[in-house]
């Protein structure tokens, strides 16, 4: 290997690489809050942002616009260069995640003038990608405290001690999980993890049904949006630990969240989803599916996980913080625990092991959802717990 | 207020103050989300939790009360609208309730009738604005933008029937300025009919969700015996088991003649108060169908009994009270004779259900506190005056 083509494979793409990647996710973060707002819309029967370019879609970036130029108000008493910090460090982890995410396989282009290359999508495949992610994000939370902290206002203050207990109680089910997923595939690196799924011919969801639960509802927690959205919870804490930002500094909290949301989903979709494979990938029936391109599969599955989140905003009260706790402690890690170990044993068994696993999980599933749903029919709902009077009230009218 | 509000320093210390671990002072409001305006609430907090909360009101005093001395009794009425101003139907209704005693007038049938129309609608949109913003200091975003679809029209068949969509100063001394405008009635039993689905889908949201349940299930309870001592009237007292409903225990205009429930909890936590004001909401939209199939047989009639040109009531006093969506609203007036009350107090619900806030708040998280503000029911207007 000649140096001008070393330079090239080790230097020149994971450069491009990173700048595209640092890009595309800032544009991707921004066109997600003007989907979310719109898909909200939808859900809340208005219109949401119609006026800026076609059908709204340029909202955000006059959004963007608009925090760039605005003034950056710094409180008086305000520990000046934590206060700075605080939103580089949530936004630098929140975008160094995007390089390891396996967006799609590796494939063969030819430039004029350079000859084949080989790369991927994906600017690197660590051997240990998966603990470099849960490392890397969770330096985003010294971000939120020091935040809170740094601003000298006592509801950010709140707003930071809330995410500082609630991000790291929820850590804990997090990495449960995505250890199953390590189990299962047995490997650290994410693009293995994904090829594992085809080699196994199914995806991690059958036997992962618990570990992918346990992963997302610790996802929506981690990524702090409704129903656990505490530590900016609007009615309590007015904006939580962000109080007292504004302008871009504040922007840089707003579109992390966003980005953030999308390395779940993509992690989400990369351990238990099949990453870049199509449904079924075995099946050769089913190769037509092929015809989308890998890349598609995964921005199509990330995408209904986005949605989720979206519809989980339209629909859900927000929890308080102690039953979050309690939830988080009493609920999740028991369950993530007895989990981690029914997938260990499953995957001492090998491919079969998980196969039996799959379907007994997803047959009690199923069956306790058919109970459950029989079990609600024949008693009429509210009858519980609505007092008496209310009740007999509320039938009549 | 503070006088009635004695919490501070009768919690024990929880905490060694030795480490100086000290409860912190939060200003909640009166610039905030979930404080329904200007109200400002001093709170202890240890961590999240509430040691004492003081509120702190009059920051929308206006000085209603002396302006009423100022004003003959038909130019009283719009001062009224002012009060609780998402309810200002119940607010004329309340004062003109009290004129009339004092007047010894007699309301013509027609006008009584329309008179609980507009009440009963009032109600109907004061319990979709309570709901919806209770909802989204809760953090479900979504019920605010069903609720006040619903309350839009009613806002519209108000602007339709006297021009005006919040302060309506629909109400006249001895009865009403108009009669309603032709096609009305249609319009408001097309929407009514509709009503009880809309209900429903606001119950699909809210009444069984789990996170719904867990954040108002047990939180600031009330009991009847601290509501009585408090003399918390409205949702709250009902919630607590007390079928007390000023529309049924001082029965004024033709209340009497219709049929409707007095919905009761029993827990008197803020989940029951949900459960008692969808429930009002079911019974106002039976209330209205009754008042449309009377109307509909009773097309015309006065509207306005035999009221003097200038009224001046005979010296002494009166009172009189309406259910308001908040509680019992009540006028006390005393006349000298004049063109003018003499004076004219008013026995807001809100400022003082909201009275016994420090005691539903005391021991619970910041997070509740949010829910108990909404549970009330306030309006600063109202509060204030």
């Amino acid at each position: 290997m000649d140096i001008s083509a070393s330079v090239l494979t080790y230097f020149l793409i994971p450069a491009v690489k990173a700048v595209v990647v640092v890009i595309l996710v800032a544009t991707a973060a921004g066109v997600l809050t003007y989907i979310e707002r719109r898909t909200l819309a939808f859900l809340q029967v208005r219109k949401g942002p119609n006026r800026v370019g076609p059908e709204g879609i340029l909202q955000f970036v006059a959004d963007v616009v608009k925090l760039l130029t605005k003034e950056d108000v710094v409180p008086a008493k305000a520990q000046h260069f934590i206060h700075f910090l605080a939103p580089v460090l949530v936004m630098v982890p929140g975008l160094a995640v995007f390089a390891v995410l396996p967006w799609g396989p590796e494939f063969t282009m030819r430039i004029p003038g350079l000859g084949k290359i080989t790369t991927a999508w994906y600017a690197a495949d660590l051997n240990v990608s998966l603990l470099l992610v849960l490392a890397i994000t969770s330096v985003g939370i010294y971000g939120i405290i020091l935040g809170g902290w740094a601003s000298n206002s006592k509801y950010a203050l709140l707003g930071g001690l809330r995410s500082a207990a609630q991000l790291i109680s929820y850590e804990v089910p997090m990495g449960f999980a995505v250890v199953s997923a390590i189990l299962m595939a047995r490997s650290l690196s994410l693009v293995e993890i994904v090829e594992a799924q085809r080699t196994h011919q199914m995806w991690f969801i059958l036997p992962g049904l618990v570990s992918f639960f346990l992963y997302f509802v610790s996802g929506v927690a981690e990524t702090n949006r409704i129903p656990f959205d505490l530590p900016e919870a609007e009615s309590e804490l007015v904006a939580g630990f962000h109080t007292e930002y504004s302008g871009f500094r504040w922007a840089i909290f707003f579109l992390t969240e966003y980005a953030n949301m999308i390395t779940i989903s993509a992690i989400a979709t990369a351990l238990f989803f099949g990453g870049w494979l199509r449904p079924f990938p075995s099946v050769h029936a089913l190769a037509f599916l092929d015809v989308v391109p890998p890349v598609l599969w995964y921005v199509l599955k990330v995408s209904c996980f986005l949605f989720v989140y979206i519809w989980f905003r339209g629909t859900f009260p927000r929890y308080r913080f102690d039953q979050l706790m309690a939830l988080g402690w009493k609920t999740l890690i028991p369950i993530s625990l007895t989990n981690l170990v029914l997938v260990a044993l499953a995957a001492l068994g090998g491919f079969r092991g998980l196969r039996i696993l799959g379907i007994v999980l997803w047959g009690a599933a199923i069956g306790a959802f058919l109970i459950v749903t029989r079990l609600r029919a024949a008693k009429p709902p509210a009858a519980k717990t609505a007092p008496a009077s209310v009740r007999a009230r509320a039938a009549e009218a | 207020m503070s006088e009635t509000v004695g919490t501070a320093g009768s919690v024990p210390e929880t905490r060694d103050t030795m480490l100086g671990l000290r409860e912190m002072e939060l200003n909640f409001g009166p610039q905030h989300p979930s404080t329904h305006g200007v109200l400002r609430i001093v709170l202890k907090v240890d961590g999240e939790r509430i040691v004492s909360a003081r509120p702190d009101v009059g920051y929308l005093h206006r000085g209603t009360e002396k302006l009423f001395e100022t004003e003959t009794y038909p130019m009283v009425i719009p001062h009224t609208d002012r009060l609780d101003y998402v309810a200002a139907a119940t607010n004329n209704h309340a004062y003109c309730l009290t004129v009339e005693k004092l007047l010894g007038l007699e309301i013509p049938k027609r006008a009584q009738y329309i008179r609980i129309v507009l009440d009963e609608m009032q109600r109907i949109s004061s319990h979709l604005l309570w709901l919806a913003t209770a909802a989204i200091d809760l953090g479900a975003i979504t019920p605010f933008f069903y609720t006040f679809r619903e309350r839009e029209v009613i806002l519209d068949l108000f602007e339709d029937y006297c021009g005006a969509r919040l302060t309506l100063n629909c109400m006249r001394v001895g009865g009403l300025q108009e009669d309603l405008t032709p096609g009305w009635l249609e319009k408001l039993r097309a929407f009514t009919e509709d009503l009880g689905s809309k209900i429903d889908e606001y119950e699909d949201l809210l009444t069984e969700n789990r996170i719904w349940k867990m954040r108002t299930v047990g939180v600031g309870i009330l009991t009847t015996e601290r509501c009585i001592a408090w003399g918390v009237t409205g949702p709250p007292l009902r919630a607590a088991g007390l079928a007390w409903d000023v529309r049924r225990a001082l029965p004024y205009e033709c209340y009497p003649e219709l049929d409707f429930e007095i919905p009761t909890g029993k827990n008197a936590d803020t989940y029951d108060r949900y459960l008692v004001r969808i429930a009002e909401l079911r019974q106002s939209r039976r209330i209205l169908l009754q008042c449309c199939d009377w109307l509909a047989a009773n097309p015309t009639g006065e509207i306005r009994g035999k009221v003097p040109r200038v009224i001046k009531p005979p010296a002494g006093d009166a009172y009189a009270s309406v259910e308001s969506p908040k509680g019992e609203l009540g006028f006390y007036l005393v006349s000298n004779g004049g063109n003018k009350p003499y004076r004219l107090r008013v026995r807001p619900p809100s400022f003082i259900n909201l009275q016994a806030l420090p005691e539903m708040a005391r021991g619970h998280m910041v997070s509740d506190l949010v829910a108990i503000i909404g549970t009330i029911d306030i309006v600063l207007g109202e509060v204030d005056r």
